[in-house]
């Protein structure tokens, strides 16, 4: 299938784009077909993009549907119905938008649907400013009131914009978990060349979807997807109807309910767990980071002498601890850097408990971009000698 | 005690789309819940749409329509079924979408999604139960509280605010399907049901039906039928007119 953009041109070709036009092309490229979403910076433009495309003579003889919601709650919300219709349908927000998302996610989380979203994070706590920041780590791992059952991935660079722009929307489906990804403002508006293709043509399939309420021939048991508690399935006249819950009588259905998530959960993140070495193996000095500050992190261990290597976690969640804890085996000296208080290092210093025996040396700079020369001199201070 | 009814019973009682096996429902005894439910279920029995709803329920009472029917249905959280329902609807311009919530989850938490929703002509139907308070939650003050009306965050009295929603959903939206119901009046609210329905299944945009119900329990009135219709007829009736918009 050749995937149109909004001007009709075929894909496959390198394009000098901005990092939200280049998640709008992604989610076009995944074959999403419905957005639902509210104006926030720095994230706007990507709604901006779907706009113009679910509006355009292409879109609308696709079906595609846009909505502006009157809040982010309602986008949430809204994005739960479309992916209950079976859409394959995703939001984008930042910040306080995604603070307001949580409300929807947890329902996401607690009845395993696969809602997606696009979080280019800002300045936190509050509102804050609206461009370099790590701090919604936390938060898109570990939101809403529940365990944290959410798939988050971390590109670091536009290309990766558009591939895990890609790729959330098939392992969304193909694991029925809500998948987020999770770039940041700096990302968001940076202007470079990407090459954007069609899937097919790197051989890369499309997971299909499948309506969760009025669809009367299943291709999946919803009972091998809804968490046992939640779904009652009957038959009235030949046909079937779902009625589903989160809302539960017992404290065992709801034990019940996280240990069914949580088996899911556990068999998914083998295949989905992901990482990025850089640099040399068994470094004795490993650098920590994750996003656009591991983007600034591979420039300054690639340009360091001695024995130095990167490691990045592309899933924050799941996290990729046994990767982790190989990569740090031999290391003398541990660098984490993040442009937040604590929010990659608490996961890194959770994977490694009881593993290691060394320095940790910490780099919490909220809201402020972390350039290569930083990380260099931490490299620096730190090298064993 | 009344004798237990039979199956059969039960079943000539039900509009057929009700399902049977979760019955004895779960609201308590005298609750206007179900008076509501069947008149949509009767309503939709006469227009055939069954195999076409998706209905949204919310948190509170409502969540206890959640196996009422054999429809396709999906429980939410507390206001948010107005944007499910819109969001549903979107995705699948078949379905019959109806959003089924009380009044803390439409005029209180979900006010901003209800009335966002009939400005934007959203092809939905939502259906409000309003018995004046929380009820589940243990009789709170909402916005149609009656004023001083004792409950249990207003145990001097409620003020004198209340909201009338039809009446603010009409002014906002001239094309929508805006009426006012009540239990007590069973073949009245059927039609409304089956005439809000066909609003929707005719692609008009949004319907709104505002049904005005009892809680005896909350209303602490559970041991007069008497005392509770006179409150839902005389008092609740007069403070929210019925009537279509």
């Amino acid at each position: 299938m050749k995937i149109l953009s909004i001007n009709s041109r075929p894909m496959s070709e390198k394009n000098f784009l901005m990092g939200n036009e280049v998640l709008g092309r992604a989610a076009r490229a995944a074959q999403a077909d419905a957005m639902y979403g509210y104006p926030i910076t720095p994230a706007s433009e990507i709604m901006h993009f779907w706009a113009g495309e679910a509006g355009s003579e292409a879109g609308h003889d696709q079906g595609l549907v846009f909505q502006q919601a009157e809040d982010e709650i309602g986008a949430g919300f809204m994005l739960i119905g479309g992916v209950l219709a079976g859409r394959r349908a995703f939001t984008a927000t930042a910040g306080p938008g995604h603070v307001l998302m949580q409300d929807a996610f947890a329902m996401a989380e607690a009845m395993r649907l696969p809602v997606v979203a696009y979080i280019m994070q800002r300045g936190g706590p509050s509102t804050s400013t609206v461009i370099y920041s790590q701090q919604e780590v936390t938060l898109a791992c570990f939101g809403g009131n529940g365990n944290g059952f959410r798939i988050v991935y971390a590109p670091s660079t536009l290309q990766e914009l558009f591939d895990y722009g890609l790729k959330v929307f098939n392992t969304a489906w193909k694991y029925r978990f809500p998948t987020f990804l999770l770039g940041d403002g700096y990302l968001a508006k940076m202007l470079g060349e990407v090459e954007l293709y069609d899937p097919a043509e790197r051989g890369l399939e499309i997971v299909p979807t499948e309506p969760y309420l009025l669809e009367k021939k299943r291709g999946i048991d919803l009972k091998n997807v809804i968490p046992s508690p939640e779904l009652e399935v009957r038959y009235s006249d030949g046909v079937e109807y779902a009625c589903l819950r989160n809302c539960l009588n017992m404290e065992e259905e709801t034990l019940t309910v996280n240990q069914e998530i949580k088996a899911a959960w556990d068999k998914m993140a083998k295949e989905v767990v992901e990482h990025e070495y850089v640099g040399q193996s068994a470094a004795k000095t490993v650098v920590v980071a994750q996003g656009i500050v591991a983007a600034a992190a591979r420039q300054a261990v690639q340009e360091a002498s001695g024995s130095v290597g990167l490691f990045r976690p592309i899933t924050l969640n799941p996290f990729p601890v046994e990767a982790l804890r190989r990569s740090v085996a031999g290391a003398e000296r541990i660098i984490i850097a993040e442009s937040a208080y604590n929010q990659l290092g608490r996961m890194v210093k959770d994977a490694l408990y009881g593993q290691v025996q060394v320095p940790i040396t910490e780099y919490y700079r909220p809201s402020m971009s972390i350039l290569p020369e930083e990380i260099a001199e931490l490299i620096k201070d730190n090298v064993a000698v | 005690m009344p004798e237990e009814m039979s199956k059969l019973e039960i079943r000539s009682a039900l509009p057929k789309c009700a399902r049977l096996d979760s019955k004895p429902h779960l609201f308590c005894p005298g609750c206007g819940h179900p008076e509501v439910l069947k008149a949509l279920g009767f309503a939709v029995d006469e227009l055939g749409l069954q195999r076409r709803i998706a209905f949204g329920v919310d948190i509170g009472c409502s969540l206890l329509a959640w196996d009422f029917f054999d429809f396709d249905t999906v429980e939410t959280h507390h206001g948010r079924t107005v944007p499910v329902m819109v969001g549903l609807r979107l995705g699948n311009p078949e379905a019959i979408a109806v959003a089924y919530v009380g009044d803390g989850g439409a005029y209180a938490i979900g006010a901003g999604h209800l009335l966002n929703a009939a400005i934007r002509n959203d092809n939905i139907l939502t259906i409000v139960v309003n018995n004046g308070l929380y009820a589940m939650t243990g009789g709170q003050e909402a916005p149609t509280t009656h004023p001083g009306w004792k409950v249990k965050t207003a145990p001097y009295g409620a003020d004198q605010y209340y909201i009338k929603a039809p009446e603010i959903i009409r002014n906002v939206n001239p094309a929508a399907f805006v009426a006012r119901g009540i239990t007590s009046r069973q073949p009245e609210l059927r039609q409304l049901m089956k005439d809000a329905l066909q609003h929707i299944n005719g692609n008009h945009g949004f319907a709104f039906l505002e049904v005005l119900s009892q809680c005896p329990l909350n209303w602490k009135t559970m041991d007069s039928a008497e005392a509770t219709f006179r409150v839902l007829e005389q008092e609740h009736a007069k403070l929210f007119p019925t009537g279509r918009f």
